[in-house]
């Protein structure tokens, strides 16, 4: 079974929110971090889909419609393990809160929804650690779709799940696809222990809600960033060494 | 999963995918036949694949050629993260996963279901070896390429690795960073470590070979008698229908 970081020793925590496009889950995340950043903690935000390597590859794929469910699945893993090796694992030993927007859960969820057996995308992603918190935004499935969908915006193919040939109309596309998406997380809710939010509520209702279980459960001041270290003599001139964040020294 | 066969020399009964393969492609719609040859730069790969697929053709046969790092998705941006050496063993491994997928799905399956007789220069088992080396799991590249399809034959081109040494310097004058493991950090000296690589590749072959029987073809003799063999296999590969 899969361990959390916690539970792996690492010095830092990972928090990761899901839910469906519309859930309003971004906004809770960035609220979180701006809380955590006033309380000076050291914090560092990921997003899915965001590793710059990688970005061409993608982003070429999914305008030019060259995606399978297999590559769109493995170029999202590839993606993933670029952050996940290169930011989110030494940010980890160093004693950082990370958050993510969206984790494994996603690939799990919308993988499985595109027809990969679960059992092939949870062994690909079994590199990677468990969050120690998973906050879940449940948002009527109507609520969300309505909030993506009411300014008629133009939906992207894969975002539409256009590939799965539910219908040929994007909208209806997407009100299909996504509630299939929303009944893989509600199946692994239980399993993942994710802290199901109530998305129809308000903003503010919900943002205390999660500042208030962050507190509870994370030692916050564990992580606060030290002072500044007093300034290092001035360098001779000629010296190629850049200034390097005094908390990394920490 | 499928537990995964061992098979007689070159020739295979039965077309089977690895894992759960590619469910869009039936494999009784893949009259064709896939036959890869592996072997490390040097051992004379892409010289057999020339001679074969000029031997085939004059035989009527229609083929297609491809390899590692040639899809449409993602080979230049493969290529851009491979000259910066920035990419960490899992990203790699999962980008070079993507690559072959995109071309088993692309251009692999469609020419066999089309009959046609793909000739793949390298296949999964390079890309197993090399992440085994680099100390990945073997039970979590197994999951990762259950989307392969088992070929009709394997051909190992086995050479000593001094003897691919020798081969690579006098064709290029120099050894490959990544054939010679330069990322691993066995020596400081490319000699040295391109022996210690690629003895370690050997190895990784032959634990691979326990569950994906290939045949092994010994590349140090001259290039027409090995020739001479891969047509012999490959020609009781196509009669037996």
């Amino acid at each position: 079974m899969m361990k959390t970081f916690a539970e792996l020793n690492f010095p830092g925590r990972l928090i990761a929110v899901e839910g469906l496009d519309g859930s309003g889950k971004s906004t809770q995340i960035y609220l979180l971090k701006r809380w955590l950043e006033a309380e000076g903690i050291k914090v560092y935000f990921s997003e899915w889909n965001s590793s710059e390597l990688v970005k061409s590859a993608t982003s070429k794929g999914k305008k030019r419609e060259l995606l399978t469910p297999t590559t769109f699945s493995l170029i999202h893993a590839t993606d993933f393990a670029d952050r996940y090796e290169r930011h989110l694992l030494p940010l980890l030993r160093a004693g950082y809160v990370v958050l993510c927007d969206r984790y494994i859960f996603t690939a799990f969820a919308r993988d499985v929804t595109r027809g990969c057996p679960p059992d092939w995308v949870r062994g690909i992603y079994n590199f990677a650690a468990l969050p120690d918190s998973v906050f879940f935004f449940k948002a009527d499935l109507e609520v969300s779709l309505n909030r993506i969908l009411e300014g008629r915006p133009k939906l992207k193919f894969f975002e539409a799940g256009m590939d799965l040939r539910l219908s040929a109309d994007p909208y209806e596309s997407f009100r299909i696809f996504q509630g299939r998406i929303l009944e893989q997380y509600l199946a692994m809710a239980g399993e993942f222990k994710f802290i199901v939010i109530d998305a129809n509520q308000n903003v503010e209702k919900q943002q205390s809600f999660v500042r208030k279980v962050v507190g509870e459960r994370i030692n916050l001041a564990r992580f606060r960033r030290r002072r500044p270290l007093p300034l290092p003599p001035p360098l001779p001139p000629d010296s190629k060494v850049k200034d390097t964040e005094e908390d990394l020294a920490a | 999963m499928k537990k995964p066969m061992t098979h007689a020399e070159g020739a295979r009964k039965g077309r089977h995918y690895y894992g759960h393969g590619i469910p869009r492609f039936p494999l009784e719609d893949l009259v064709g036949k896939l036959i890869v040859v592996e072997g490390a730069d040097g051992s004379g790969r892409s010289s057999q694949i020339a001679r074969l697929v000029d031997w085939l053709e004059t035989c009527g046969h229609a083929t297609v050629q491809v390899g590692l790092k040639h899809s449409t998705l993602v080979s230049s941006e493969l290529a851009k993260a491979q000259e910066g050496n920035i990419l960490s063993r899992t990203t790699l491994s999962l980008f070079y996963a993507t690559d072959f997928a995109d071309q088993l799905e692309n251009m692999i399956l469609p020419a066999l279901k089309a009959g046609f007789i793909v000739l793949s220069d390298r296949y999964i088992y390079t890309l197993m070896a090399r992440d085994m080396v680099r100390g990945m799991d073997e039970a979590w590249l197994k999951n990762l390429y259950g989307i392969a399809l088992e070929p009709d034959a394997v051909f190992y081109l086995s050479v000593e690795p001094q003897e691919l040494v020798q081969r690579n310097l006098a064709k290029n004058a120099a050894l490959d960073y990544w054939e010679s493991g330069m990322d691993l950090g066995l020596s400081r000296d490319m000699f040295d470590s391109f022996l210690k690589y690629q003895t370690a590749m050997q190895a990784a072959f032959r634990q691979l070979r326990k569950n994906y029987g290939f045949t092994v073809v010994d590349g140090n003799r001259p290039v027409g008698s090995i020739t001479k063999e891969l047509r012999k296999k490959i020609r009781a590969l196509l009669v037996e229908k």
